[in-house]
């Protein structure tokens, strides 16, 4: 009897134990299961942090543009010669020679072809068009000096944004006297104000050895391989890089030597009594330079009234030369230079020059292809869907339409440019390039998108309601139109704006009819040449100019926004929608 | 009545003795229902009466929905059903080819087994019908014909305060009553009911069993049902139907009391089913 217990007592804590067993694996395969999803959702959120986090980076500086402020005598033998103030004349004016005049006003002292090359390089090609629409408007300015702002070039932008190289400002701490007022001279500082610059050229040496090592070595690799002339000339090759190395080693070495300075090296400015040095021999208490900007006195410079600034990208290696440099530098120095919102980024269309280029006409001929893409391919789309899946009769026949509308959504996008180009542009004859073409083409696209979205919505109405409708006397097509469809709506709104948000993305079948095309004006028809968002981005990023770099982020941060909004608009109506209910 | 000339007729005739105090509505002859190969309803034939309750009673999978979804030709809706015989609603042939189904739906009014209310008003609901068909002149004759079609379901009361909320905040008692609402909103002259009781609790059914007893005085009420005392309760004539066969039909005193046949008296004794 108690043998008896014992066993059952035994077999039951077995059996509960193993029950606890059980139960403890459960518990680990839910925690194990929700961890690996918390998991999935923390790698997807880290991709779109760093992902948008880098676009929105690289897209800042896009958003402001720099503007020089000048005072600008419109002469009237530059706008209107003849005097009649003709609004054709005024319009064609030549007002950069005006700007240019107006900046060059501002360093009396250039003189050479080059250096007022470089000066007229500062402005933009389109600096004159704020000057020009003020004139034209308001032609009593004639004659009279006006205040404008005129937009720099991409370059100068770069630079005065900090993009070019970085600078680094120290105040001179000793008084400084200088040999000259004008052409080579010759600063000593009481104190050892030149050591930074000094070590800044000492470190360039340095990495200069570096590069010049490695290439040593890989001319080493090569060699190894060859014989005979070959292979001499090499190993002499090899031999003056390794003097190359050793000689600037023992100039680094020499901490305290004196160096001079060219263009393989960071420039050194010192601004002193007005004027600008450029130094090509440093030493620490000590350079020699040529003047950039003349001095207007050459008394000793007390301390904390001169100072000296490095910019550490040498001046081979960079866009903008030490005299384009000195230039702003100086007219930042003189509060001329100013950077504001780039509003005209939104307001312009494409341009080659970086500064000038904006993406109101992209935006607007996505619009425009969006338009006709919604138009044709939601109510096709639509009423396609409500007809296979409520009227339609399950023959092959439209068995066989299903399979393909299916098949067609998996087709590459290009395939879809080429029939538009085959169709569109070359049977029918349709403009190039033109809003209503894409539309066209994407419509096409997106048609078995929204199909097999409205099918599945039209689907997941629970029959009970069609049965309901039927059930009071509403006929088949009642029950669809006034109790199907509407329940349907949210899931047909979710799909139409997911085909459409894959539209405002799409850019191959785009590009195959022609709306890559360089189109400066903004589109204000269907019919006219217009290019799209991701195709401008997409010829942004092949361009060589390092500001269409961030203009390309900017881009995308506009599309991203755009794409936002429409999702935005789709929640917006599809609580609308089921709030009816 | 009285039992002596329920006696007479039923010795006289051997039809049920409702139908000989009410004309029938609904005739069905040598009715056959196939789903494709299946053949699920095998050459019956019955007479409902006009202004009285009939419930259908059977086994799961008989065929009682098969039988009443063909009396208002729901079966339609699916492409592999076919029906064959005669069914005539006031001596007129439902499938005749003149027929306009929409007007026999009309007509001939359904319950569901679920309640299924639009996912609209309350008001909205009750409207739907007399809107399509409009029979309503007017905003004002339409807010009372919804008054009196809630009333008519008892449920006014429930929800005059909200007739604007959605139908489908109601309990599901309320919301097959507001399907009962529904359905004699417009003014159907029969209304076949699949189960109507199924999902709902004793209190929610005892006040629908209610409601179809007052509304057989104007109506011709069908009733699906697998609770034989609700049979019992509601209905004046039974049928009993198995494996798509009709069985037995008849006074529902004498189906529950005194069943000719061994099938029925097995299934309202609860020997299987
Ligand atoms: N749409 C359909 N397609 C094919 N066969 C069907 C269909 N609907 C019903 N059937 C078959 O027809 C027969 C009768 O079904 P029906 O729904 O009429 O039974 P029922 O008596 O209402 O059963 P329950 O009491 O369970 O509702 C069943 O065998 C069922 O499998
Ligand atoms: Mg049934």
């Amino acid at each position: 009897m108690t043998e008896i217990a014992a066993t059952a007592a035994h077999s039951m804590s077995a059996a509960e134990s193993a029950a606890a067993r059980r139960l403890r694996k459960r518990y680990a395969a839910e925690w194990r299961f929700r961890a690996y999803g918390v998991a999935a959702l923390i790698i997807a959120a880290l991709f779109i942090v760093a992902l948008l986090s880098d676009v929105v980076v690289k897209s800042v500086s896009a958003f402001t543009q720099t503007r020089v402020t000048l005072d600008v005598p419109v002469s009237a033998e530059t706008i209107d010669p003849e005097g009649k103030r003709d609004p054709q004349t005024l319009l064609t004016a030549d007002y950069t020679a005006l700007l240019r005049d107006a900046l060059r006003e501002k360093f009396p002292t250039v003189t050479s072809r080059n250096d007022r090359r470089a000066l007229n390089g500062l402005l933009s090609s389109g600096a004159s068009e704020d000057l020009q629409k003020r004139v034209v408007a308001d032609p009593a300015l004639i004659g009279t000096t006006v205040k404008t702002t005129a937009l720099l070039s991409d370059d100068a932008d770069l630079f005065v944004k900090g993009r070019v190289t970085a600078i680094e400002t120290e105040q001179g701490t000793g008084s400084a006297t200088v040999s000259g007022m004008d052409g080579d001279v010759t600063i000593v500082s009481t104190n050892k104000d030149f050591a930074d610059a000094l070590a800044s050229v000492k470190r360039s040496l340095a990495s200069q050895a570096s590069a010049l090592l490695a290439e040593a070595d890989r001319v080493a690799d090569n060699a190894r391989s060859t014989t005979g002339d070959e292979k001499t000339a090499l190993d002499a090759k090899i031999a003056e890089l390794r003097a190359q190395v050793a000689v600037l080693n023992a100039r680094f070495a020499a901490a305290g030597a004196p160096e001079s300075v060219d263009a393989e090296e960071p420039t050194t400015l010192v601004k002193i009594n007005g004027g600008v040095v450029r130094a090509t021999e440093i030493s620490a208490t000590e350079i020699k330079g040529t003047t950039m900007v003349p001095l207007t006195s050459a008394d000793a410079a007390a301390a904390g009234t001169w100072k000296i600034e490095t910019l550490a990208v040498p001046e081979a290696s960079r866009r903008v030369s030490d005299q384009e440099a000195v230039f702003l530098s100086v007219l930042s120095d003189q509060g001329l230079i100013a950077k504001n919102f780039n509003w005209s980024f939104f307001s312009r269309g494409d341009s080659r020059e970086p500064e000038l280029a904006g993406v109101l006409g992209g935006l607007v001929g996505s619009l425009l292809t969006m338009f006709v893409t919604l138009v044709l391919s939601l109510p096709i789309g639509v009423l396609a869907a409500i007809y296979l899946e409520e009227f339609a009769p399950k023959n092959r026949w439209t068995e066989f339409v299903e399979v393909n509308i299916n098949n067609l959504a998996a087709v590459p996008s290009i395939v879809f440019g080429l029939l538009g180009l085959a169709v569109f542009l070359n049977f029918f004859g349709m403009p190039r390039s033109a809003p209503i073409v894409g539309g066209l083409v994407i419509a096409l696209m997106a048609l078995p998108t929204i199909i097999i979205a409205s099918r599945a919505a039209i689907r997941a109405v629970p029959p009970s309601i069609r049965e309901a409708a039927l059930g009071v006397g509403a006929s088949h097509q009642q029950a669809v139109f006034h109790h199907v469809l509407p329940l349907a709506m949210p899931g047909i709104m979710t799909g139409t704006i997911i085909a459409m948000a894959h539209s405002l993305g799409e850019t191959a079948p785009l590009i195959m009819i022609g709306m890559v095309a360089f189109v400066v004006d903004i589109p204000s028809g269907f019919t006219q040449a217009a290019s799209v968002l991701p195709v401008q981005i997409f010829s942004w990023a092949d361009l060589p100019e390092i500001a269409f770099q961030a203009k390309t982020a900017a881009a995308i941060l506009v599309l991203l926004v755009f794409l936002f909004l429409m999702n935005a608009v789709a929640i917006v109506l599809r609580r609308r929608f089921e709030r009816r209910w | 009545m009285s039992a002596q000339t329920a006696t007479k007729v039923e010795t006289a005739t051997a039809v049920p003795r409702i139908l000989g105090e009410r004309a029938p509505k609904v005739t069905a002859r040598n009715v056959d229902i196939y789903y494709g190969e299946k053949h699920a309803i095998k050459s019956l034939s019955v007479d409902i009466p006009d202004r009285a309750v009939s419930a259908f009673i059977g086994p799961s999978g008989c065929g009682k929905s098969t039988f009443l979804r063909s009396i208002n030709r729901m079966n339609d809706t699916i492409p592999s059903c076919r029906v064959t015989g005669d069914i005539k609603v006031d001596n007129k042939d439902i499938y005749a080819r003149d027929l306009d189904v929409v007007h026999l739906r009309a007509r001939v009014g359904m319950v569901f087994q679920k309640p299924n209310p639009f996912p609209k008003s309350i008001y909205e609901n009750v409207a739907y019908g007399p809107r399509i068909h409009g029979t309503a002149s007017g905003k004002a004759d339409m807010d009372d014909i919804v008054e009196r079609s809630l009333r008519r379901a008892s449920l006014w009361d429930e929800v005059k305060d909200r007739l604007n909320s959605p139908g489908t905040g109601l309990s599901g008692g309320q919301q097959q009553r507001l399907c009962i609402a529904r359905a004699i909103a417009v003014n159907p002259e029969v209304i076949l009911m699949d189960e109507p009781c199924s999902a709902l609790d004793p209190i929610a059914t005892a006040r629908i069993e209610e409601l179809i007893d007052e509304l057989k005085q104007n109506y011709c009420i069908v009733i699906v049902t697998h609770s034989m005392q609700q049979a019992a309760r509601v209905s004046q004539l039974t049928a009993f139907f198995h494996l798509g066969i009709l069985v037995e039909v008849g006074d529902t005193d004498d189906i529950f009391t005194k069943p000719k046949d061994k099938r029925t008296q097995d299934y309202i004794t609860g020997r299987f089913g």
